[in-house]
């Protein structure tokens, strides 16, 4: 039995379709990241997973429990992470722990295994006010605080986002070692570069999921050669290139272009088209997740 | 479950203790309404300066503006010139005058002897402040009407309150709104601010029912509700001299009534109600208003329009305030004022049923 069983799941707000025939399966211990901007529908199958909002139509399941019959049941045995730091700003780390283990019934002790390695980063401030935490700091007691019940599925609604690198970094340690623990752990994130971290990726956009494979495999999948291009004149150069043929795209990536071509093209022909772009620069590379999303996005 | 729902209301205290402005704010409303309505604010008489014209000072004149110098609200300012009383009363330096006609002793005497007479007097008053010249006027009447024999004109007579204090007026009054206030208002905000801040979505993904959650919350507004209660019981009792003859225990436990029925009114607020302004905004426009104008605090209801007062039978404070009156001021006991009771006590019920269907454990 899988963790999480989503089939054909939907959920509009008024026209606005947050969430369009979503399915996935995620297995029992697995990390799956789901990535994409601002608006892809997120949020909502956060929302719809921990029960919070009931869907339009489509099933899902959570530890074997249907979100909509058993909502009950799936309240107490998964641990949610909000997007938003959503503990009590006034409340001391400490006291949001024990308010959190008291929602939950249970005591820091019976879990303080679990919560330790997280957890100890933070005590040396457990008095302090959690609203006067570093944002690493409050993501960090935002989870000890999701764990309090040893769940079997944790659901994180972009927990690095708004973290410097460092903290963030430190953060998907963290997730791993849970990992390890068996804990199922479904993760959101804008960030493409946080992608190899999970066991496997869902892209996703305007409520869809574009495709959901290993970090590796999403790679692969990305059948086109692909070159880094830079020049003098980079938006000139945008313009040219993308009038060259053999050029299925190009688009800015940073401080260079990316340039994906099909079997047609020859690089002694662009260079001779590309014409008053001076300086050129070109080097083939290897594509990463962004490049597929883009790939994925506008097919 | 019974040791988390003591960690919740122990939050929730923390919560309000860790606020120490609102906190501050609400322990210093009442007080600062009580002083203000009892003393600054008030219709009532109060050292009013009365100058007399009169063309013969006979023993019956005399002994009436002996007892007009002897209350305490009036201070005489001896006698004028019939010339004298518009100065007087333009430079302010009497606000009524009481002209008694010259034939006052004769008709007086015969009066008292029985025959179908009646002594005349005159009462001018600067009435530029209405309230306090009307005030001012029904109580000279009284008591220059002081005799039995001439009260036989005049059957006006003040019961209860018979020197017409604001206070005692207001008192009920104040307590109708201070607790809407404390109770619907800071619960219905500090439920909806769980919603705004993103912690109600948490709350929620958990096994405990939100009704609990929402009980507990209720605990800590209520005790600082009591706390309340007690200190107006006591400014009105020891400040302002309400004489609370009802017995105390009676104007106490339909207190706490009420009290109740606005933790209610909070929760409904709460249920309807996505931002802290909105909640804040619900709490002022539609429970404000209707208890300042409606509910006999300001305005007597029966001068209210026809269709205000048949409004007005829905707002709780009315049937509050007016148990409170009754029992304060007339001194009735808890029994007689049952009915009122029974209201409040049903328009909990109902207010509390509706709002527990209408709370959502979703977040749509």
């Amino acid at each position: 039995m899988a963790a999480i069983e989503v089939d054909n799941l939907s959920k509009s707000y008024g026209r606005t379709k947050a969430l369009d025939c979503v399915s996935f399966l995620v297995e029992k211990g697995e990390l799956l990241g789901l990535i994409g901007p601002d608006g892809a529908g997120k949020t909502t199958l956060f929302r719809l997973l921990t029960t919070l909002l009931n869907p339009d139509s489509g099933t899902a399941k959570v530890d074997g429990y249907d979100i909509a019959k058993d909502y009950k049941a799936i309240r107490s045995c998964v641990g949610y992470m909000p997007g938003r730091f959503s503990l009590y700003p006034d409340l001391s780390v400490e006291e949001n722990l024990q308010f959190f283990a008291a929602l939950f019934d249970v005591t820091i002790e019976e879990s303080y295994d679990l919560i330790a390695p997280i957890y100890k980063q933070i005590e040396p401030f457990r008095t302090r006010r959690a609203g006067k935490l570093s944002g690493g700091m409050k993501q960090k007691l935002a989870l000890s605080c999701a764990l309090i019940h040893r769940p079997s599925v944790l659901f994180l609604d972009e927990p690095t986002t708004g973290v410097d690198a460092v903290s963030r970094s430190e953060f998907w340690d963290m997730l791993s070692e849970l990992k390890a623990r068996g804990i199922t752990i479904l993760v959101s994130t804008p960030y493409m570069d946080e992608a190899s971290r999970c066991n496997r990726i869902a892209l996703c956009n305007e409520g869809r999921i574009l495709g959901i494979d290993t970090p590796e495999g999403i790679v692969q999948n990305f059948d086109k050669t692909l070159y880094s291009i830079r020049a003098k004149s980079m938006f000139a150069l945008l313009n040219q290139a993308r009038k060259v043929e053999g050029v299925v795209d190009c688009y800015p990536f940073g401080e260079n272009h990316h340039l994906v071509v099909d079997e047609s093209f020859n690089l002694g022909q662009f260079k001779a088209q590309l014409g008053e772009v001076k300086d050129l620069e070109i080097v083939r590379i290897e594509p990463t997740i962004e490049d597929v999303f883009i790939k994925l996005m506008k097919r | 479950m019974k040791h988390n729902f003591v960690s919740f209301v122990k939050k929730e205290t923390l919560h309000i203790l860790r606020d120490k402005r609102t906190m501050l704010v609400v322990m210093l409303i009442p007080v600062v309404l009580m002083i203000l309505f009892g003393f600054a604010i008030s219709t009532e008489v109060n050292n009013v300066n009365v100058a007399v014209v009169t063309s013969k000072r006979t023993d019956s004149v005399r002994d009436a503006v002996e007892r007009l110098a002897q209350n305490e609200y009036f201070t005489f300012k001896g006698y004028i010139s019939q010339d004298e009383i518009d100065p007087y009363l333009r430079s302010g330096k009497s606000s009524a005058v009481v002209v008694f006609a010259p034939d006052y002793d004769r008709r007086s005497a015969q009066a008292a002897a029985g025959m179908p007479t009646k002594p005349i007097i005159q009462l001018i008053v600067d009435a530029s402040n209405v309230n306090t010249a009307g005030s001012a006027t029904a109580y000279l009447q009284n008591i220059l009407l002081g005799s039995a024999s001439q009260q036989a004109m005049f059957e006006t007579r003040m019961l209860f309150n018979p020197q017409m204090k604001s206070a005692y007026n207001f008192v009920p009054g104040i307590m109708g709104l201070i607790f809407i206030l404390v109770c619907a208002m800071m619960t219905s905000v500090s439920i909806v601010r769980e919603k705004e801040v993103g912690t109600m979505e948490v709350l929620l993904v958990s096994p405990v029912r939100p009704v609990k959650i929402i009980f507990a919350k209720m605990i800590p507004y209520f005790a600082i509700s009591c706390i309340v209660l007690v200190t107006i019981l006591l400014l009105a009792r020891y400040l302002l001299g309400v004489p609370m003859t009802g017995g105390v225990w009676g104007i106490f436990s339909l207190s706490l009534l009420y009290l109740m029925l606005s933790l209610s009114l909070g929760l409904l607020v709460s249920t309807i109600a996505t931002t802290q302004v909105a909640a804040l905004l619900i709490s002022a426009m539609v429970m404000m208003m209707p208890i300042l104008m409606l509910s006999g605090m300001l305005f007597p209801i029966e001068n209210l329009p026809k269709f205000f007062q048949v409004v007005s039978n829905i707002v709780p404070a009315r049937w509050y305030i007016d148990a409170v009156r009754k029992m304060m001021i007339q001194g009735q006991p808890l029994v007689a004022v049952w009915k009122n009771g029974v209201i409040l006590l049903g328009m909990t019920m109902v207010i509390l049923g509706v709002s527990l269907k209408k709370f959502n454990d979703k977040l749509e």
